[in-house]
């Protein structure tokens, strides 16, 4: 008897990565953050990340269903990263309804509108974010007190961030020797005590996320690694030059969302550069510009935009930045 | 055992599960077939021309047909009898090729064969003289390219080989065709060897060998210490590493350039299946008529090795390993990376069929095409330095002359692209189909120039 046999081209077998897997390493990457987030923000910090996944995880359904009608994408595991991300981003005392339109713009402008996943230039975690950011400027900058040890050094940050106060202080002409006394020093910063936004305050457990993408080989070091040394170099040429204006290279490094930017919203596959040495380009990039924006800019801090900004860039890093191909014949001897 | 520096190429690649399911199994004499269908091409070049008639008698060994123009291979009869019939018969590939059918009686060899088990190490004949005997025995290369060997022996004029890189790599998950012969005929082997340098005139030859067969490294490395020039190299398990353009740069540092021949960096790569028959060729007077296949897969009942005389129907050598498992879903010819699925069990085995994979039904189907989610690893693990994302997207687009741009015909078909996708995106199809369209492109080129 004649067995009805499969025929397909090679290859006949397949490695084990999906896309599910993948995002489900983001998300257990990102579980260090969260979890110090609950410890100094509290019960907020818990439910709101789950919030936002929840309203991602419903609009992007709800617009594949009714707008697109096209098949429902969710399972791709894609979305519980974005809704996490977004939430990262925003302060721990956001009104909900808030977060609820943050998850929209993501999802619905971010992503969908552009045609879904892979299809998107900018990440939509980050489209979320800024558009909240510009509509809800004072919501979005009012930043709670992390509870817990210490309540001296707590009431000098109430409502601010270490780098809001920088750029404050600054524009009321106070040196920044002066400002920096009354933000956590180093250490308590690289453990996220301070203020800020839900995922980006613990440089610790951001790293330690690092530490797990790179182990599971869910991205490669050039991103993030180049990010952080230009904001150090970067932001370390200028305190140099000259120290009563400008604050010291660590406190780049372990403010704002640079840690989260770098190992978590630059690295998003979708919006990044598809070979080694674009991505240290685009890591560049990213790193001057949030050092530009952060010390001249309007805001006080610059990834966001900064990665917004490269990411526009990445089809053009992906049209000139070749990898090096095998055998190459030198064109010009 | 003494301790090795392990060399690999250092671009792309992927590591597939090995499943070397056959690896202990000795090699045993296919018991042979009633009837066998031997095609015409079984290499790349031209088919060979026939010089037996239907109902003619023939013996083991004996020319069938002969090779048309130098880049083509003779082909020989690989049992006695009678020629039942020529005709079109599908092959691998699915195509019809014209084919000797053969119904065997008794086994009666060609007088001039040497069939004996004696080594014979003294090589008495002159470089010509390798070179034509090898072409007469209709060798190929026998590690799936079949690219004529005696055409790779013949150096154009002007350039210079200076190492003969023996491949040994395997490095197709589950096939263990070559890691057997090395155990079990490794002395014919190195006087296969000698066989090839003095026909390439070079003084240094290196056996790639990758270190998940430490058997084989130990056993060859004790007998090349008596050869003049002859060392094994062990490599770290990497797939593609059999690539030729991958096992050259490993070895020797040196990159083949784009659209060149390995000669042009002075290195000449052969298969140890290629070797071990041109000693038999050239010592033994035999020619290509029968190849070790490894039976494999995770369903079947006695993982084996055989050797296979050419035109045995692939069914008859599943029967040898125990049956055609119930939950078959899939059979591939060559491995589970490169070879190609068959629809039919009644295929022949030819000079290229290095194994038979049966591949379980649970295992056998593709999953739904994702969307790219541009994670890069395809680009990562390429080991041409391609962006497979990125010829795939042109061949949907049928952007051929794009496609021609970005390199696309350096791509070695070695699957890794595919493999890797987490997408589960079909890349090598599309691949596949570029390097098609791009190929009719440039023959048309040639055309108009002339
Ligand atoms: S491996 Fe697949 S998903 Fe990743 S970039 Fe290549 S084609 Fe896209
Ligand atoms: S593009 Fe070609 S050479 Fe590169 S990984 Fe895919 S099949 Fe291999």
């Amino acid at each position: 008897m004649d067995k009805l046999l499969t025929v397909s081209l090679s290859p006949h077998v397949h490695g084990k990565d999906t896309t599910p897997r993948i995002m489900m390493g983001v998300v257990i990457a990102l579980l260090p953050a969260w979890a110090v987030s609950v410890y100094f923000f509290g019960w907020s910090a818990l439910y709101l990340p789950v919030l936002s996944v929840v309203f991602c995880v419903l609009f992007e359904f709800l617009i594949q269903k009714y707008m697109l009608k096209k098949e429902s994408s969710i399972k791709d595991g894609s979305v519980v990263v974005t809704g996490l991300l977004l939430a990262f981003t925003l302060p721990s005392n956001l009104p909900v309804w808030i977060l609820a339109i943050g998850a929209l713009i993501a999802i619905g402008v971010g992503k969908m509108s552009f045609g879904g996943l892979g299809a998107n230039p900018f990440n939509p975690a980050l489209v979320g974010r800024v558009f909240l950011f510009i509509s809800f400027p004072v919501q979005l900058t009012s930043w709670p007190v992390p509870k817990g040890f210490h309540t001296s050094v707590t009431d000098a940050v109430t409502g601010a961030t270490p780098l809001g106060l920088l750029k404050e202080g600054m524009r009321n002409g106070e040196q920044v020797s002066h400002i920096l006394k009354q933000v956590p020093d180093h250490m308590q910063m690289f453990l996220g005590y301070m203020g800020g936004s839900m995922g980006e305050v613990a440089a610790a457990a951001l790293l330690l996320g690092f530490l797990y993408l790179l182990w599971k080989k869910i991205i490669t070091w050039h991103i993030p690694v180049t990010i952080l040394t230009t904001v150090f170099l970067f932001s370390g040429l200028l305190w140099l030059i000259n120290p009563a204006n400008n604050a010291d290279p660590v406190f780049h490094l372990l403010t704002g969302g640079v840690m989260l930017g770098s190992i978590f919203m630059a690295t998003d596959y979708v919006t990044s550069p598809m070979t080694p040495r674009g991505m240290i380009y685009f890591g560049i990039g990213i790193g001057l510009l949030t050092v530009i924006i952060r010390r001249w800019g309007a805001y006080p801090e610059g990834v966001q935009f900064a990665i917004l900004i490269m990411n526009a860039f990445v089809p053009l890093l992906n049209m000139y930045v070749k990898p090096k191909r095998f055998g190459e014949v030198k064109k010009n001897g | 055992m003494q301790e090795y520096k392990l060399k690999t190429f250092p671009r792309g690649g992927v590591h597939p599960a090995e499943n070397k399911l056959s690896a202990a199994s000795a090699t045993r004499p296919l018991p042979l077939p009633e009837r066998v269908v031997i095609p015409v091409v079984q290499h790349l070049g031209a088919p060979a021309e026939p010089v037996v008639q239907k109902g003619e008698t023939v013996v083991t060994g004996q020319l069938l047909a002969r090779g048309r123009g130098f880049v083509s291979a003779n082909i020989h009869s690989s049992v006695s009898g009678k020629v039942f019939r020529i005709e079109e018969r599908p092959d691998a590939s699915g195509y019809k090729r014209l084919s000797f059918v053969i119904d065997r009686q008794g086994d009666e060899w060609d007088p001039s064969i040497d069939r004996s088990e004696t080594l014979r190490e003294n090589i008495q004949i002159s470089r010509e003289e390798i070179i034509r005997k090898i072409q007469d025995a209709g060798i190929v290369g026998m590690g799936g390219a079949t690219f004529p060997t005696h055409v790779k022996l013949n150096v154009p004029k002007g350039k210079k080989a200076d190492i003969l890189i023996i491949n040994g790599v395997e490095c197709e998950p589950y096939l263990t065709a070559d890691h057997r012969l090395m155990l079990e005929k490794s002395r014919e082997l190195m006087v296969g060897i000698r066989i090839l340098m003095k026909a390439l005139e070079v003084n240094r030859a290196v056996i790639g060998i990758e270190n998940n067969k430490p058997d084989a490294i130990e056993l060859l490395d004790n007998l090349a210490g008596k050869d003049e020039g002859i060392t094994v190299q062990p490599l770290k398990v990497k797939y593609p590493q059999g690539g030729e353009k991958q096992l050259i740069k490993a070895i020797t540092g040196r990159e083949v350039p784009s659209g060149g021949l390995p000669v042009d960096v002075g290195a000449v790569v052969h298969n140890v299946g290629t070797t071990f028959a041109a000693y038999e060729a050239v010592q033994k007077n035999k020619p290509l008529i029968e190849r070790i296949v490894t039976v494999t897969g995770k369903s079947v009942k006695e993982p084996s090795n055989f050797v296979v005389r050419i035109g045995t129907p692939v069914a008859g050598v599943i029967e040898a390993a125990g049956g055609l498992p119930e939950d078959t879903g899939k059979v591939v010819l060559g491995g589970p990376m490169m070879g190609k699925a068959i629809s039919k069990l009644d295929i022949p085995v030819t000079k290229g069929t290095s194994g038979i994979l049966i591949i379980p039904d649970s295992e056998a189907h593709r999953k739904p095409v994702q969307p790219c989610i541009r994670c890069a690893r395809c680009v990562s693990v390429c080991p041409m330095g391609l962006e497979p994302y990125l010829l795939m997207s042109l061949g949907q687009k049928q952007l051929w002359d794009k496609a021609r741009q970005e390199s696309v015909m350096d791509c070695i078909e070695c699957g890794s692209c595919s493999f890797t996708c987490p997408a589960d995106r079909p890349l090598l199809d599309y691949i596949r189909l570029d390097k098609m369209r791009v190929g009719e492109l440039i023959r048309k080129e040639k055309k108009a120039v002339s």
